[in-house]
């Protein structure tokens, strides 16, 4: 009778300590995600009272105080364009090289860690070493090209990354089955492992472009300019981009009052890619994913 | 022909491969070059020199006396090791208070025989001065010694006026602690979060409602910094103010705050991932002995995912310790010594994003950034090792 109690009684602690516990987590996951949604329903709802066509189609006017963010868009732009055309083609090669030639030990080891390595440096340093190499050193001056080259470089190992663990993802017997009909290392990878690997990589690369679109630090004096009204002709031009400009909006000028509206209609835009990239991502992971299965 | 071809393609390919270890030596060489150059520059700004009274049995000050000395915090020699006689400062810009345009000459060309006699009147002066005005024939004032920038005066240094003359002060102390103090706290309140979330998806939510939040967590770590750095300016430190009735919102809390919220992705997918990792044998193994859940998760998981969790608040430390924007922002850089944390902060990466746009191209104050970014290369460096360090451990 008295065992029977003890372990009733047992019983009831342990669940009221697991009670306890799971409404803990839940609450604190709940107020994880209302903060983010406080986070984003604030800048929609600021942004949007700011956003409308002009503000995106014209440039900024009157010191900054007024006119819309086009430059900043146009520019933001060209460096995701000019970050892909670099990072995109050489990080996928050494994503190959690592899961394909690579002999497999102590070298794939190696690269891992200096493209994990690469991974964690804060993207100041990329900025100082951005100004220091391109800027100064191959005399590229605050342009277009170097702000590409120091986003490239920082988007590097997020492709490397996803190139690896896509192609990783494909079975052995796929890479077989073509050497045995004959074809070369190179035909497998460009006829096979390639488009098969291919969703997974893409998947990866908006993502990276994401990222690339929101960094600040690596083109603060590599090629962001504060205010340039006219849009940038040529690569050794300087361009604005969204990022600096909602910092500078944000942090310095006259006229506080005036600025802090385009600054939530800047941030809205910025977010709004953001929402779009991975939105973009998740949709096209799912729906490979979902032709996958039906295959 | 082919073949030739495929050998091409095949040696770009295993170039390309090592193409992050070359990122990575650029970085370190370049970053080098041009901070280790801070340690041959003089402490006195380069073209001036400070000259005393011979009688004065001063040798040679160093950055921080000469700092001391011209903020008139020091006012008598016997501090700095001289004789008991008031200093008396003398910068350069004040040759018109003491002599009259004609004195002078037109284009100053009677400066040196009037700092001389300056010099030569009192005792106790103190003349900062260019140094093509201190020397010569009959010059009676005697230079002190000048000696380069010291590892001990930089990394030790608890001042940083990187643009105070004549002496300029490079003390990375207050940065690093700064840095520190934010990561710390940041983590401090990231963690009970992170965790919480981490085990929340993994062991106790509904598959459905883990769909939902991958994707919330994923979006928490797209926003860029500056929008969290925007949103902490708007909204955190106001609030911060009020609540605390601070002087000034800007704070080392409002900059911890901030951080943490963009250490919580990191924090949670990585420990996440460990704790689902945890094989399905094992918790039942755990249930089957009569365990309730949450005795099997802090028993079971957690143990066997210590390592992953550890490399979860490593990352999420090398995440806040190397963020710059939204610090920049929101933690009202102040490069003194944080007492408390709700005193205004600089750390290294919000130091570097300031100051480099004004600092001359190689001169001090550009070199010291450039040290400041391998200080924070290296600590970065050391992070991710350890992260590496402990989960290859577990494998």
């Amino acid at each position: 009778m008295d065992n029977k109690n003890i372990s009733v009684n047992n019983h009831a602690r342990k669940m009221l300590a697991q009670n306890v516990a799971f409404t803990t987590f839940r609450i604190l996951s709940g107020v994880i995600v209302t903060i983010l949604f406080i986070i984003l329903a604030f800048i929609i709802i600021k942004g949007a009272s700011v956003l409308n066509w002009d503000f995106i189609t014209t440039p900024p006017t009157d010191g900054m105080k007024g006119g819309g963010i086009w430059p900043a868009i146009v520019g933001t732009f060209y460096l995701m364009v000019g970050s892909a055309l670099f990072a995109f083609p050489l990080g996928i090669m050494s994503g190959i090289y690592m899961n394909e030639y690579a002999s497999h030990g102590k070298i794939v080891k190696f690269i891992r860690m200096m493209t994990n390595n690469l991974a964690g440096i804060p993207s100041i340093v990329f900025g100082l070493f951005g100004m220091s190499l391109f800027v100064n050193f191959f005399g590229f001056g605050d342009s277009i090209l170097a702000g590409s080259l120091t986003l490239g470089l920082l988007a590097l190992p997020l492709v490397i990354r996803t190139t690896e663990e896509a192609l990783k993802a494909i079975p052995n017997s796929f890479r077989e089955g073509s050497l045995a009909l004959g074809a070369t290392k190179l035909q497998t990878i460009w006829h096979v492992i390639l488009p098969m690997g291919m969703p997974n990589i893409i998947t990866g690369l908006i993502l990276a472009l994401g990222r690339v679109s929101g960094e600040t630090a690596p083109i603060l004096f590599t090629c962001a300019a504060y205010f340039l009204p006219q849009l940038p002709e040529s690569v050794f031009d300087q361009c604005m981009a969204l990022p600096y400009h909602l910092y500078v909006l944000a942090t310095s000028g006259t006229d506080m009052d005036k600025q802090i509206p385009i600054a939530y209609g800047t941030a809205l835009v910025l977010v709004i890619i953001i929402l779009f990239v991975n939105l973009l991502a998740n949709a096209l992971r799912n729906y490979f994913q979902n032709k996958l299965k039906t295959n | 022909m082919k073949k030739v071809f495929e050998k091409i393609i095949s040696g770009i390919i295993t170039c390309s491969g090592f193409l992050t270890s070359v990122v990575i030596l650029l970085i370190v060489v370049f970053l080098f070059s041009e901070g280790l150059g801070l340690f041959s520059q003089k402490t006195i700004e380069e073209g001036y020199t400070l000259v005393v009274n011979k009688s004065n049995p001063v040798e040679e000050l160093n950055a921080k006396q000469i700092k001391e000395v011209f903020d008139e915090d020091v006012t008598n020699w016997e501090e700095v090791g001289g004789k008991p006689e008031p200093i008396m400062v003398f910068r350069f810009e004040d040759m018109q208070k003491y002599f009259s345009e004609e004195e002078l000459g037109p284009n100053y060309e009677n400066a040196t025989a009037c700092i001389n006699s300056l010099v030569e009147k009192n005792p106790g002066i103190v003349a900062f001065v260019p140094e093509e005005f201190a020397g010569g024939d009959g010059f009676c004032g005697k230079r002190l010694k000048d000696h380069t920038i010291s590892a001990g005066e930089v990394f030790g240094g608890n001042e940083w006026f990187p643009t105070a003359t004549p002496a300029a002060q490079f003390g990375f102390m207050p940065l690093i602690l700064g840095t520190v103090w934010v990561t710390v706290f940041a983590i401090l309140f990231a963690l009970p979060f992170g965790l919480s979330v981490a085990i929340y998806m993994s062991e106790v939510s509904s598959a459905r409602m883990r769909a939902i939040l991958k994707p919330v967590i994923e979006l928490l770590n797209g926003i860029p910094s500056v929008v969290y750095g925007f949103f902490g300016l708007i909204v955190v430190v106001p609030l911060l103010q009020d609540v605390f009735g601070l002087p000034v919102g800007e704070s080392g809390l409002a900059g911890a705050i901030v951080l943490a919220i963009m250490a919580l992705p990191t924090i949670i997918t990585v420990s996440q991932d460990a704790m689902q990792n945890c094989p399905r044998s094992q918790r039942e193994a755990s249930l089957a002995l009569g365990a309730s859940k949450w005795q099997t998760i802090y028993k079971v998981v957690m143990p066997y995912s210590i390592s992953g969790i550890t490399s979860a608040v490593v990352l999420g430390i090398g995440r806040a310790f190397g963020e710059t924007m939204a610090v920049l922002m929101v933690t009202g850089n102040a490069a003194v010594i944080p007492l408390s944390i709700t005193d205004p902060l600089r750390t290294i990466p919000a130091t570097i994003a300031a100051e480099l746009g004004e600092a001359p191209a190689g001169g001090p104050h550009y070199q010291s950034l450039f040290l400041l970014g391998v200080v924070l290369f290296f600590i970065t460096l050391i992070i991710n090792s350890s992260v590496e360090y402990i989960s290859s451990k577990n494998k």
